[in-house]
């Protein structure tokens, strides 16, 4: 088990310095003069160009290209991601600020769909080729096809606007102190609609597990046994069809960030989605690369840590 | 053996090709799909000749009127007519999507060709590739490309088109792993065939199945992404109609409550379109698992 940790920590060192790589190269591909964003083009207007080409070199701005990165990655390691353009923080700060937000709405995101979906999918496999079977594969299918933002606008015409039930947009009532209800009360339409999809993808991805355990030979020897089909079902079949989905459900982490920006922007949910989104308007790269950064980070920590709890629950994993 | 029984015989011949084309035509939900989808197409091909109006002529008089005889759908802020726009957008749309999976599609079929054929080194340094670009948020990645490239329909492509080919890369790679131990690969490398003649000729045939199903998927996870890049006006910029921006206008609530024939027709366009798609998707799968070549 030990080797095999081992193992698994060791492919994901040059995965990470890949990314990293994909990251600086999307920075050094970005147009504009980094000097001119780091000073501002009025500045760069009153200076000489001796001064300029001072500044350029005291910056390192003129090194090649893989010292620059490797001066860029020894400072990313240890946190220093670089100022944005306006306002007072560094991106580690802002960052931190939006994370929380962000990881409270794809974390009921992933519950809800995980809830919804699930079920829709065991439900569609014991009665598989029947009528109900063919209606939840429409509505699964229209889960995965319908855009999230059309989705969020007629939920926010229908109840927002015409039922007055949930607010538009926001974390919290403007003004009003925090409280629990009222997070929850913002939570819950933006939680939902990014969950339709993923309810969709486990619904279809429950089936088609579910219908490939029922038939295994374990199955039959739980029914030969006299045991209620209730228990063969959850006990027997379930337990063994969703123990691929760990592999999934940390793959979808990465989809549900991306997600996030679509709806964070139309509910202005202050989390990362939405600072990407204002990042790219503002074309404050710096912070772009950070959130690229933290995201791919933890889309591959989340990778391993699936990977092995999969050969914790599955020992024959571990031989391949 | 005379030549009527011949004929008769070769009339009930049962190919792989005809039980697949008989289990497709049986699923229901991908002759539906396929009859929206044609409809769809033919439309948007014809859009000139179908289209009432002009997508782009602005006529200020017409300022957000409501659906009536002339105008089907109502006009837009400009006066355009929102029917023609539709139209017009679902060109757009659809052609996106296509590229987009035509770009990535090749990209797998070469690299995973390599890595699955050559193996060792370079099949390392592909699949650590794939590692990389499938472990980064693809969305916040496109959004970044774009911006760099300038909103653009082709960028729109590139960019979907750039970030898409690790999927397929390793499902080519792994049929070949597979198809490559099989006989008739073995005869035709004894008989001193060329490795690209039997990549070409003996292998590549069989990875065609999965990523025809694959790439059909693919196209409306396509459309769905260019709509969400135009929806946030970093994908098709006006006044190019796409299904896209042509919602954008409605992130404002005064138009979201006011003026819902500027957003509800293209959202149940693209949801129309992804949706026949995924049906044909489903069926093309079900037709083409060879697992499931006895029920047929």
């Amino acid at each position: 088990m030990t080797k095999y940790i081992i193992q698994r920590v060791l492919v994901s060192i040059p995965i990470f310095f890949g990314i990293t790589v994909i990251v600086y190269a999307l920075y050094a591909l970005a147009p504009g003069d980094p000097l001119a964003m780091l000073l501002g083009e009025r500045a760069m207007l009153e200076m000489t160009a001796e001064e300029i080409e001072a500044a350029r070199e005291s910056l390192g701005l003129n090194d090649p290209w893989h010292e620059r990165y490797i001066a860029w990655l020894s400072r990313a390691i240890r946190g220093d991601l670089g100022y944005p353009l306006t306002g007072g923080y560094t991106v580690m700060e802002l960052l931190q600020q939006r994370i929380g937000p962000t990881l409270l709405l794809m974390a009921t995101a992933f519950i809800v769909s995980l809830v919804v979906g699930v079920p829709m999918g065991i439900v569609m496999a014991l009665k598989q080729y029947s009528w109900i079977d063919y209606l939840v594969t429409v509505l699964a299918f229209a889960q995965l096809s319908i855009p999230s933002f059309f989705l969020a606008l007629g939920a926010m015409y229908v109840f927002s606007l015409k039922l007055d039930i949930f607010p538009t947009s926001g974390l919290q009532t403007i003004g009003a102190p925090f409280s629990l209800w009222d997070r929850i009360h913002h939570l819950i339409m933006p939680s939902f609609i990014l969950a339709a999809y993923f309810a969709g993808v486990w619904a279809r991805y429950t089936r088609s597990s579910m219908l490939e355990t029922m038939h295994l030979e374990f199955v039959t020897t739980a029914r030969a046994k006299g045991l209620r089909e209730r228990v063969v079902v959850v006990r027997h079949a379930l337990r063994n069809a969703l123990l691929p989905m760990i592999t999934v459900a940390s793959l979808s982490l990465g989809h549900l960030l991306g997600g996030s920006i679509i709806i964070e922007t139309i509910f202005q949910w202050p989390g990362l989605g939405m600072l990407g989104w204002q990042a790219t308007l503002n074309r404050e790269y710096p912070i772009l690369m950070g959130i690229i950064l933290i995201a791919s980070t933890t889309v591959l920590a989340s990778n391993l840590l699936a990977d092995i709890l999969y050969a914790v629950v599955d020992p024959r994993i571990r031989y391949d | 053996m005379s030549n009527d029984l011949q004929a008769e015989q070769q009339l009930f011949v049962d190919t792989p090709a005809r039980r697949a084309m008989r289990r497709f035509t049986r699923h229901r939900l991908a002759m539906f799909g396929l009859g929206v989808l044609l409809i769809m197409v033919t439309v948007s091909v014809f859009a000139p000749a179908i289209a009432p109006h002009s997508p782009t002529k602005q006529e200020l008089s017409l300022y957000r009127k409501p659906p009536t005889e002339t105008h089907w759908l109502g006009t837009d802020t400009f006066g355009r007519d929102v029917f023609t726009r539709l139209i017009y957008a679902g060109r757009v749309s659809l052609s996106v999507g296509l590229v987009a999976v035509g770009i990535y599609e090749t990209i797998a079929i070469l690299l995973g060709a390599i890595a699955g054929y050559y193996g060792s080194k370079l099949d390392w340094i592909i699949m650590r590739a794939v590692d990389v670009v499938m472990t980064i948020p693809t969305m916040i990645v496109i959004i970044f490309l774009v911006s760099i490239l300038g909103p653009s329909m082709y960028n729109s492509m590139l960019a979907i088109g750039i970030m898409g080919w690790p999927e397929p890369t390793r499902l080519v790679r792994g049929q070949i792993l597979s198809l490559r131990e099989m006989d008739y690969v073995t005869a035709a490398r004894s008989l001193g065939l060329p490795t690209y003649r039997i990549i070409l000729r003996h292998v590549l045939p069989g990875v065609v199945a999965p990523l025809v199903v694959h790439a059909t998927f693919g196209v409306a996870g396509a459309i769905l992404l260019e709509a969400g890049l135009s929806f946030l006006g970093l994908g098709v910029p006006p006044p190019t109609p796409s299904w896209g921006n042509m919602m954008s206008s409605a992130q404002t609530l005064n138009i979201l409550e006011r003026v819902p024939w500027l957003w509800v027709p293209p959202g149940i366009a693209i949801m129309l379109s992804v949706l026949s798609i995924n049906f044909i998707g489903d069926g093309l799968r079900d037709a083409l698992d060879p697992r499931g070549m006895e029920t047929g």
